[in-house]
């Protein structure tokens, strides 16, 4: 439900960074949205496709990057990866685990028509 | 076109537009003598070789950047005024505002001094902030609508309610909170007195909307995050909704007075939230019978001495628990390198 919400902020952030650099239409929008990031990232892409019509992303390409869930692990002194948070170690099986990847919720880059 | 005012694009007025819009002079450089502009000359921008009506605009922007500026004036103007403000998260039915009226009630008896207040958040109705306001303590009442979670603004708008009304005597107050935050226009050092009620020290609760998902990824400015379960819940319920678990300070554990009468193993529930926060403390409590309120007394008490330190403790914590995991990851490559060059092929 909250993908909503954070649609809404990628739309502010388009259309801010659009009054800022002037341009006409965005072609391309590239997010990254880390495992560990408390997004359902098909929620996501559902959220920016329904708002997306009648505004500057109407038609643009969305890709959603999910940047994998990495985690130190206090009893194997290693990073580790982690689908999700409460996983064990997949090494060690413990769960002193500190997430330290994929926690990512951003804007990378844009690609911007001026015509 | 020029989103500006419509000029035509190579026009010297468009150059200025760009310029004044942008905000950030000298990222867009400006050529006055002809009125080009090159992008690319700031660290946060890159152009694309070869492509005259397309160009690549690098952002990496944080998505909820925009809130989490404002929760870091919630932040500031929460230490300014001494208010320790805590975000109380579960789902619906745990027992939060119930909790909530108790200990008030308690602290009353306690603290008679301390200044306490709520921010109620639901969809719908103002039935909670009632209750709240029915044991004396101001309460102003946040209806989301449709939406799922507060967001910082929201409680920016609402201190700043809670604060006027709380002040209708006489002082005039004119807090303008802008709904987006660009402009906190709450300027501090400004003319109204921040020492509330002659004391230090005052306790805010934000009771959010009840889900266990969505608020866990809105800073509001709060002191810490306390997540409540009931037990009448399920007993996996952190590893279902880690986010918010892994989030939290402090788990509560209410209605324990039920447990003869249901199947919760507390242990497990308690292995299970240490699982995705190994940091978290608990507190067993029944707001009904006032076991365990002892221990809530105290926290409350800890994190009202503790808090103006606290956000930065674990800012800088968390800064050089990375750093170490650098320095370990760094060490260990070299390890890995001296041990595979020693290994004979």
């Amino acid at each position: 439900m909250h993908e909503a919400s954070l649609a809404g902020g990628v739309l502010q952030l388009v259309e801010d960074t659009a009054r800022r650099e002037g341009f006409a239409r965005l072609l391309e929008l590239r997010l990254e949205a880390g495992q560990l990031a408390g997004v359902d990232v098909r929620a996501l892409r559902f959220a920016l496709e329904s708002i997306a019509p009648g505004t500057l992303m109407a038609g643009a390409r969305i890709e959603i990057e999910e940047p994998p869930g990495q985690a130190w692990c206090l009893s194997c002194s290693q990073t580790v990866a982690i689908a999700q948070r409460g996983d064990a170690c997949p090494a060690c099986g413990g769960y002193q685990l500190q997430p330290t990847g994929g926690m990512e919720l951003r804007i990378i880059d844009m690609k911007v028509s001026d015509g | 076109m020029c989103v500006v005012c419509g000029c035509s694009d190579n026009s010297p007025t468009h150059a200025r537009h760009v310029q004044q819009a942008s905000g950030e002079p000298g990222v867009i450089t400006v050529n006055p003598a002809n009125g080009d502009l090159h992008f690319g000359a700031g660290v946060a921008r890159v152009s694309v070789p070869g492509m005259s009506q397309e160009r690549a605009i690098k952002l990496e922007t944080d998505i909820l950047g925009a809130n989490n500026r404002v929760a870091q004036q919630n932040r500031a103007h929460f230490e300014l005024h001494g208010v320790t403000a805590l975000n109380v998260v579960s789902s619906p039915g745990s027992g939060k505002t119930t909790l909530l009226c108790a200990t008030i009630e308690a602290l009353k008896a306690r603290q008679p001094g301390l200044h306490v207040a709520v921010i109620e958040g639901d969809q719908q109705t103002s039935f909670d902030a009632d209750r709240i306001r029915a044991t004396g303590a101001p309460a102003i009442q946040v209806n989301t609508g449709k939406g799922c979670h507060l967001d910082a603004p929201m409680v920016a708008e609402a201190f700043a309610k809670l604060h006027t009304h709380e002040h209708a005597d006489g002082h005039s107050h004119d807090h303008v909170h802008d709904r987006h935050g660009h402009h906190h226009g709450h300027g501090h050092g400004h003319e109204h007195d921040h020492h509330h009620h002659g004391d230090a020290h005052s306790l805010l609760f934000i009771e959010n909307v009840g889900n266990l998902v969505c608020p866990a990824m809105w800073d509001l400015g709060e002191a810490a995050k306390v997540a409540i379960l009931s037990v009448t819940e399920g007993e996996d319920k952190p590893l279902k909704y880690p986010d918010m678990f892994a989030a939290s300070q402090l788990m509560i554990l209410n209605k324990t007075d039920l447990l003869p009468h249901v199947k919760f193993d507390v242990a497990r529930c308690i292995a299970l939230a240490r699982r995705v926060n190994p940091a978290i403390e608990v507190i067993q409590l029944s707001a009904t019978t006032g076991e365990g309120m002892d221990a809530w007394l105290h926290w409350l008490d800890h994190a009202m001495s503790t808090h103006h330190h606290h956000h930065d403790e674990t800012v800088s914590e968390e800064a050089a628990l990375r750093e170490r995991v650098k320095q370990l990851e760094a060490e260990l490559a070299r390890a890995k390198a001296v041990l595979s060059a020693k290994t004979p092929i």
